[in-house]
């Protein structure tokens, strides 16, 4: 497993934390190249659908940042993420995929050094779980439907 | 004009879909006017080489109810589809999997210890397994291989209809008939329901904003009659469910548990129903959101009961 090179999706809200990879990117923060950012406006717009398609699909781990807590730009996306993600991942657990394989932070539009710290926190840590099981090559006729 | 051929057939189900073409009561009457049935084991002695012989397409349509999960399923579903012109997956299981997509959350060998070996009232100290192939003095006998992973009769043959439900309701059932009888067909896919929105669009329970501070399982409860069961923290599944039935279990103060599928237009129901429900929990502490969240016993279960084998996931990872 040594050269093994995780896939990450990060789904990063538009008014935090895509700034804040724009800031790390911008400072010339050096940070891993595992991960492709989705710009969502907020958080809250993650439907845990998105996360489970991004695993089902060949991502091996799932990375969700939001604007802190109080700082949401519609007040209260983040929080419904906050509650969120916690059942997800209770319920991925049971279908056999490891908890540590979706993670949410809050990461700042001033916060490019956390975000750098996040993602290549989060890369070791996904590259120490190993490859997603679920076959790379997947894809059910649904899903090819679905785009 | 000739005579409707229909044929009806089970795959891996309980039984109650056959229950249920038998609840359109005296309606039936108005089916045997207009339609013959050549097939239905469950009812009358066709044998599968009657239905090899059919010529391709020459069943009108098949009402298939049933998730796939054996050879002979498999087998059944191949065939009836090459015979017939309309091919309807009838209920839950034909349509996601249902119940017997459950056992996606083990492997076979789990299913068949559990079934053959471990169950309290089994006593098979040898621990004999059904065999596919087993030889006695008068000949070998078969039965059909069990397969690792219940599948949908749309992943398994294609589907042109679909009529939901466990088992589907009396009118969602003559719905389905009466546009085969009278030929107004809706478009190949169709869910064929009376409502394309959520169970909830019918509940007649009163609805108010939904905050909720702890789940209740069903017994640890008696729910008021006239309020919402999710606002009073039953895991009710009508947000994410398509209606058409009549919102006939939260009115008996039941929880809906979600068996007429998703919405129109959503593709994995147990996730849009997680990501509904969580988004309700009255807390904005990370520590009590966690502690209500672990008050869900079996959150897979109950998000996938009817859908597992739809689901994006299709099935749980066995390591």
């Amino acid at each position: 497993m040594g050269n093994f090179e995780p896939k990450i999706v990060a789904f990063c809200c538009n008014w935090c934390s895509y700034a804040g990879a724009d800031l790390a990117g911008t400072s010339r923060i050096q940070y891993s190249p595992n991960i492709r950012v989705i710009r969502v406006m907020c958080s809250g717009r993650v439907n845990p659908l998105f996360v489970i398609k991004a695993l089902s699909i060949g991502a091996d781990g799932v990375l969700v940042l939001g604007c802190h807590p109080g700082d949401c730009h519609y007040i209260e996306g983040n929080y419904k993420t906050m509650r969120r993600i916690p059942l997800l991942q209770k319920m991925l657990k049971q279908l056999g995929i490891e908890e540590e394989r979706v993670r949410l932070e809050w990461v700042s539009a001033s916060e490019g050094a956390k975000f750098a710290e996040v993602t290549n926190g989060f890369t070791e840590s996904v590259r120490k779980l190993g490859p997603n099981s679920l076959g790379h090559s997947k894809q059910s006729s649904k899903e090819a439907k679905h785009g | 004009m000739a005579k409707l051929k229909i044929a009806l057939y089970w795959a891996a189900s309980c039984g109650g879909c056959e229950i249920a073409t038998l609840a359109i009561h005296e309606k039936v009457l108005k089916l045997a006017e207009v339609a013959d049935i050549v097939f239905w084991p469950v009812g009358l002695d066709f044998k599968y080489a009657d239905v090899e012989k059919m010529a391709d397409k020459s069943v009108d349509v098949c009402l298939f109810n049933g998730a796939i999960r054996n050879e002979e399923n498999e087998h059944m579903a191949k065939l009836l589809r090459a015979k017939s012109k309309i091919m309807i997956a009838y209920g839950s299981c034909a349509y996601e999997g249902c119940i017997p997509g459950l056992s996606n959350f083990y492997n076979r060998q789990m299913t068949m210890d559990r079934a053959y070996i471990e169950t309290p009232s089994t006593d098979n100290p040898k621990k004999i397994l059904p065999q596919t192939k087993f030889k006695v003095p008068e000949g070998e006998l078969e039965l059909p291989e069990l397969y690792d992973t219940v599948k949908t009769l749309g992943q398994t043959v294609d589907v042109d209809y679909i009529v939901p439900g466990c088992p589907p309701e009396e009118k969602t059932t003559w719905l389905a008939l009466e546009a085969l009888i009278s030929g107004k067909l809706p478009p190949k896919g169709t869910v064929i329901s009376h409502s394309i929105k959520a169970v909830c669009d019918e509940c007649p329970r009163k609805k108010e904003e939904k905050k909720i501070k702890k789940f209740y399982r069903a017994y640890e409860m008696i729910p008021e009659p006239e309020k919402c069961l999710l606002e009073q923290g039953l895991l009710c599944y009508g947000i994410a469910t398509r209606g058409g039935c009549g919102a006939l279990c939260p009115q008996a103060n039941m929880r809906c548990t979600g068996c007429y599928g998703p919405v129109e237009g959503v593709i994995d129901q147990g996730a849009h129903f997680l990501s509904a429900l969580s988004s309700i929990i009255d807390s904005n502490e990370p520590e009590e959101i966690q502690k209500i969240v672990d008050e869900i016993p079996d959150p897979a279960g109950t998000f996938y009961r009817y859908s597992l084998p739809d689901s994006l996931l299709r099935r749980a990872i066995i390591k």
